[in-house]
């Protein structure tokens, strides 16, 4: 610590710079993203080692990749989609990860310490592991094709997510507080539903929008589930209605991209703290 | 000589958790009270959904899985039962040992980078004194926006004629002609890796900083009278105390990595000349685009061993951690 904090240069050199030149090598993709964005295309396709391209910043913005996404493709369809089903995801997890946690956390029952590592175990489980049976298992079902593939099999990643998280939640959580619930006459469940998830509230706020997140980014599976452009996520949409086999139109591809970042980067700006703690409480356990 | 299994044998199998709790359950039922049974009624009903949904869509599928790896299913047919012969196939196939060869060396480089970059931004951030908050929150954007969409985004600064990372290098003097970021087979698995470390470090370097944060400040400041220099300090007093974090986040990030499909897909889609395929595409390629379902899933159920033994190694790690803070 000494080493660093003996102020002056020292402190530049070995801290603010590294840090600075970090910051921007982590931000730049995003700002050149938002550039392209809104570069025309006349100057977009200009090689890169002419005398005349510039390109951290255009002169003549323009709106016409973002108004090309909204005319000639299903975006704001696949917006829509996107938003429902992270959010029927995320509210189906937080119900079955809440009372599971609450279960393994608080009550005493045979095969509880297995059961909570099993559910551990298929936290770990990666969605490219099992897609091609799953697949088959949606086709079965017959949910091909409709939002349901994907409302259905994110939980599988989010229930144990939201579970490992709210376990150790609830067990910061005192157990006097329902004991003298109980003593007052309220049941085990209503000591549940009024006392401890009230007191839980942060910790399910930080799964909700872990798991939100989570929903909004997921590929694989939607790539695999759906197949008609009007039931689309945007990851998916944007990635196969933009790139026609060779062709990437990257104006309007980088304003889908801006576009379907900006929802997730806006709640995650106001729940910094609660996504944070949430990250590293599942990591924690 | 027919024998049937020991039972000691067949005891000491089992994970020894699970034998305690089921000799507790049996116990604990004949002389269960009605409390207790409720307890266990309200467990049970309280267990019911999340079980449900995971049987349905995890323990089935996975059943389904093996026995798809073991027929030769296409699109739109039912498969005949082949037996093993989607993996013999793949073992001899030269893409498919490629594949796992690229797979191991990116999650081994880009885990050592992750790992190395994050524990430095970590003790960096640690040492800051204002921003901090802003810092973290901005760096941590990469992690939180949707990879496909960032990825993306990369694909275009890679781009052979128009990238703008050459235009960087060419102009800071670093290079004289353009590099084709995704066009080699060692520059796109480059390329692909640093796209990854990226979009990783943040996870590394925030939950890193947090477990920093937990560390007695009491404790550098002791080593630092006994004469440890910084370098002394980190290795043997951060290092140790920061072990479990870093195992499990270690962990986490090799499974992750091991798995991973929406890097490789956007940049390089496996490409040039299925170079740079990891199991997650490959598999992809076989199964959907070819539409070879079982030889498909076998190619991803092969991951599987690799992935046991890491969940294996880290359930060991967490009980031996849970063991010695019960001893303590």
């Amino acid at each position: 610590m000494a080493a660093v904090s003996s102020g002056g240069w020292r402190r530049w050199f070995y801290l603010y710079l590294p840090l600075g030149a970090i910051v921007i090598l982590t931000l730049f993709p995003f700002y050149y993203m938002a550039v392209t964005a809104v570069r025309p295309d006349r100057e977009m396709y200009i090689p890169w080692n002419r005398p005349n391209f510039a390109p951290f910043w255009t002169l003549r913005p323009t709106l016409e990749h973002f108004a090309l996404l909204f005319r000639e493709t299903l975006f704001a369809r696949w917006l829509v989609n996107t938003l429902f089903i992270a959010l029927m995801s995320t509210g189906i997890s937080l119900f079955c990860g809440l009372l599971a946690a609450y279960a393994l956390a608080r009550l005493r029952f045979p095969l509880g310490g297995a059961l909570g590592t099993g559910i551990f175990v298929t936290y770990l489980v990666p969605q490219t592991l099992l897609f091609l049976p799953l697949g088959e298992v949606i086709r079965s079902f017959r949910l091909g094709d409709t939002p349901w593939a994907l409302i259905l099999t994110y939980p599988t990643f989010l229930i144990p997510f939201c579970t490992w998280l709210m376990m150790g939640y609830f067990r910061t959580i005192p157990r006097e507080l329902e004991e003298c619930a109980q003593i007052d006459g309220a049941t085990r469940l209503q000591a549940m539903v009024r006392i401890v998830f009230p007191v839980a509230m942060p910790g399910i706020l930080s799964a909700g929008i872990f798991a939100f997140t989570l929903s909004w980014n997921e590929f694989i599976y939607a790539l695999v589930f759906l197949s008609s452009a009007t039931q689309k996520t945007i990851p998916v949409g944007v990635v196969s209605e933009l790139v026609r086999g060779d062709t990437f139109f990257w104006g309007p591809l980088m304003a889908g991209a801006l576009l379907g970042s900006v929802p997730v980067a806006f709640i995650y700006s106001f729940f910094v703290e609660q996504y944070v703690s949430a990250m590293t409480g599942a990591v924690k356990g | 000589m027919n024998r049937p299994t020991d039972p000691v044998t067949s005891t000491a199998l089992a994970s020894p958790a699970v034998t305690r709790a089921a000799l507790f359950g049996l116990t604990r039922l004949r002389r269960s009270t009605r409390t207790e049974r409720r307890e266990w009624l309200l467990a049970f009903v309280l267990l019911l959904p999340a079980l449900t949904m995971l049987a349905l869509f995890v323990a089935y599928p996975f059943a389904r899985g093996i026995r798809l790896g073991m027929l030769d299913s296409v699109v739109g047919r039912e498969g005949q039962f082949i037996g093993i012969q989607n993996y013999i196939k793949l073992w001899y196939d030269s893409i498919f040992q490629r594949t796992a060869q690229n797979t191991f060396i990116y999650t081994a480089c880009a885990t050592f980078l992750k790992l190395s970059l994050g524990m430095l931004v970590a003790l960096m951030l640690n040492n800051l004194i204002g921003f901090k908050r802003l810092l973290r929150a901005s760096m941590l954007l990469p992690w939180i926006v949707p990879t496909v969409l960032s990825t993306l985004a990369w694909k275009w600064m890679f781009d052979p004629t128009f990238s703008i990372v050459n235009w960087i290098l060419y102009h800071l003097g670093f290079i004289q002609v353009r590099v084709d970021w995704l066009g080699g087979p060692v520059a796109a698995i480059t390329s692909v890796i640093l796209v990854n470390v990226w979009r990783g470090m943040p996870f590394f370097a925030i939950t890193l900083l947090a477990g920093l944060q937990t560390i007695n400040p009491d404790i550098h400041e002791a080593a630092a009278i006994d004469g440890a220099n910084a370098w002394q300090r980190f290795w043997r007093v951060t290092w140790p105390l920061l072990m479990p974090v870093t195992m499990v986040v270690v962990l986490f990030s090799v499974i992750q990595t091991f798995a991973d499909f929406q890097l490789v897909y956007i940049l390089t889609g496996g490409g040039p000349a299925n170079s740079t395929h990891l199991f997650a595409t490959y598999a992809y390629q076989i199964g959907i685009a070819t539409g070879k379902l079982g030889e498909g899933a076998a190619a991803s159920l092969a991951m599987f061993p690799v992935l046991f033994l890491v969940v294996l190694f880290q359930l060991w790690y967490i009980r031996r951690g849970e063991g010695g803070k019960g001893g303590a």
